[in-house]
């Protein structure tokens, strides 16, 4: 059986799930816009940051990589209800290997992930914040991809040590909250305390979030060569750990 | 690899804890039957399936299936069985059809073969016209047949089926039954059943195990089970009950003795080949038989002579199946 035609077969049905739950996707959307347009927006004409953009230029980049990061996380919470309705012992009954059942979901969470996070990017432009230019737009796109890898792996690999589709987001949001605060999302760490520094330093949004606004508008604490570094690791590490914990799971 | 069994099970044994769901399991079953597992809940029944299935290990013990070890060749085992699970295992934000082509699609099944063969399998099962549906509009009935055409799917040689029509109404089960028998014979599926439904064991199974904590207590076709109790039961009207009561105690003939309202209850060994002689002692003794009847062991019997207990139906399984996943109407 191959590896290809199973990955793609589980992919196929995260997306129909992903287009059936309509709601979802507006609701994934409408919520970090929000954010954007009134926020942002509002932050904007009451101070300027230190290099002279826009809060709403320096806060966008931060606010596609939430949407991110949430609805990577988030993704896991489809092999909670596929051991809740059973489904799951379907997949692992067929004769394939875990390993591929797992790249499969990842890739279909990523895909989800990047959807989302492509909207987003539309709705940063609706309000005056793109990327310049087309080699711009690529690299958005390559650490979009990253940061998605990284924390959908992260989601399945919490999935498959948790039973319960319900308590899922709040262990979700437990761990995203801090990971998003202390990004560099809503404000700039070159002016916050030392041991804010020294926690962001180990956050590996940090890194994903320095890399997208770098690549939108120009302006990053760290070489983007730094950021995709790190979070190509931590990605790497994540696939890895959580195929080895979805190669685990038990139904 | 037909000269060999569907299955053959080696002192199988799965913990829970403390708790031995299976105790020391090791059964043959063949190649083309029908074979049961019949226990009430709990006895461990899809606990064994489970790991013929290869999704749960044994705590000792193995097992071959067509001719693979569950353990050491998962991969060669999950290709040659289909399995309905006791519990809903469908995708219900897909379509029947969907499901069924997921299932294709994971079985290496190529596009034209899928296209076929779903519409074959839905026609067995009579979802032909319901197919494009999603399944969380399908009734439990409904929803049971969707999930044996799916087992059915990629042709497998050994179909698993854990308590196939729990909860469903007399009428789908029938449907039901009809349907296994009917792939056992034109599929040549080899089926093994788990059930806590007598008259489904009797009815469907050439051969039926009684399981009853964790352990197989026999093992044989329906019909050998009944006769091995030697429980036949004549009941004898004659004009005389108090002599015949006294003469009959004596008897080599008959085990035991009961009046039951004005007539004689004998237990027997055969009853068929007792009877005549039976009423040849009667004539002896200037007696005169009025009626005679006979009545057989049901299963039911075999299972309370082996376990000590009645089956029944009821328990945590339908409790389940019911609570969770909403009506289980047909
Ligand atoms: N995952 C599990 N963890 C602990 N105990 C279990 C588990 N699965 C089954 N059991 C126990 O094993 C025994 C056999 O269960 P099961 O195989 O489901 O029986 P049956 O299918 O015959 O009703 C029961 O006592 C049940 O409570
Ligand atoms: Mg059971």
């Amino acid at each position: 059986m191959s590896a290809t035609q199973v990955i793609y077969t589980l992919w196929l049905r995260e997306m129909k799930w992903f287009l059936r739950g309509k709601t979802r996707i507006i609701q994934s959307v409408v919520q970090p816009f929000l954010w954007l347009a009134i926020i942002g927006i509002g932050m904007s004409s009451a101070f300027k940051l230190p290099g002279g953009q826009s809060y709403l230029q320096f806060m966008a980049p931060g606010i596609i990589g939430m949407t991110l990061i949430f609805s990577s996380i988030m993704s896991g919470v489809s092999v909670l209800w596929d051991k809740q309705f059973g489904f799951l012992k379907e997949i692992l009954v067929a004769p394939v290997a875990r390993t591929h059942i797992m790249l499969g979901k990842a890739l279909g969470g990523v895909t989800t992930s990047l959807l989302q996070g492509l909207l987003l990017l539309i709705a940063a432009a609706l309000v005056g914040v793109w990327p310049p230019t087309i080699l711009a737009l690529a690299q958005v796109m390559v650490f979009m991809i990253f940061i998605s890898l990284a924390f959908v792996s992260l989601g399945l690999a919490f999935a498959s040590k948790m039973t319960d589709p319900v308590a899922f987001p709040l262990v979700a949001n437990f761990l995203v909250m801090p990971l998003f605060f202390l990004s560099g999302a809503l404000f700039p760490l070159a002016t916050a305390p030392d041991w804010m520094k020294a926690i962001a330093y180990v956050n590996p949004l940090r890194y994903g979030v320095d890399g997208l606004r770098g690549a939108i508008i120009g302006l990053s604490d760290l070489p983007l060569w730094v950021d995709f570094g790190v979070l190509l690791v931590f990605s790497t590490a994540m696939i890895l750990i959580g195929g080895y914990l979805f190669r685990k799971t038990s139904i | 690899m037909n000269n060999g069994y569907a299955i053959e099970t080696d002192r199988i044994t799965r913990k829970f804890g403390e708790l031995v769901a299976v105790d020391n399991i090791s059964i043959k079953i063949k190649y083309g039957e029908i074979f049961g597992l019949l226990g009430p809940n709990g006895a461990g029944k899809t606990t064994l399936t489970h790991m013929l299935c290869t999704i749960l290990c044994p705590t000792s013990g193995t097992a071959r299936v067509a001719g693979h070890d569950i353990c050491s060749e998962p991969d060669e085992v999950r290709s040659s069985i289909g399995i309905v699970f006791q519990e809903p295992s469908l995708d219900n934000n897909l379509t029947g059809r969907e499901n069924l082509d997921f299932h294709g699609r994971m079985y290496g099944m190529t596009s034209e073969q899928r296209k076929a063969r779903i519409e074959e399998v839905l026609s067995i099962v009579g979802l032909s016209n319901r197919a494009d549906s999603l399944v969380k509009t399908y009734s439990g009935g409904m929803k049971r047949r969707l999930e044996i055409a799916r087992g059915l799917m990629h042709r497998p040689k050994i179909l698993f089926l854990d308590e196939p029509t729990l909860g469903l109404d007399a009428q789908t089960r029938r449907v039901v039954w009809e349907q296994i028998e009917k792939l056992n014979k034109t599929e040549k599926i080899t089926v093994v059943l788990t059930t806590h439904y007598i008259e489904e064991a009797d009815y469907l199974c050439d051969r039926v195990g009684i399981i009853d904590m964790g352990r197989i207590v026999a093992l044989d076709t329906p019909q050998a089970l009944k006769d091995k109790l030697e429980g036949d039961v004549v009941y004898l009207k004659v004009d005389d009950v108090k002599k015949f009561l006294r003469i009959f105690q004596k008897s080599p003939l008959v085990k035991g003795v009961k009046v039951t309202g004005d007539s004689l209850q004998l237990q027997v060994g055969n009853g068929s080949k007792t009877i005549p002689r039976i009423i040849e002692t009667v004539r002896r003794n200037g007696g005169q038989v009025q009626e005679v009847s006979l009545k057989r062991p049901s299963l039911e019997d075999v299972f309370i002579n082996y376990t000590g207990k009645a089956i029944r139906d009821e328990g945590p399984d339908v409790a389940s199946r019911f609570g969770m996943h909403g009506h289980w109407r047909r």
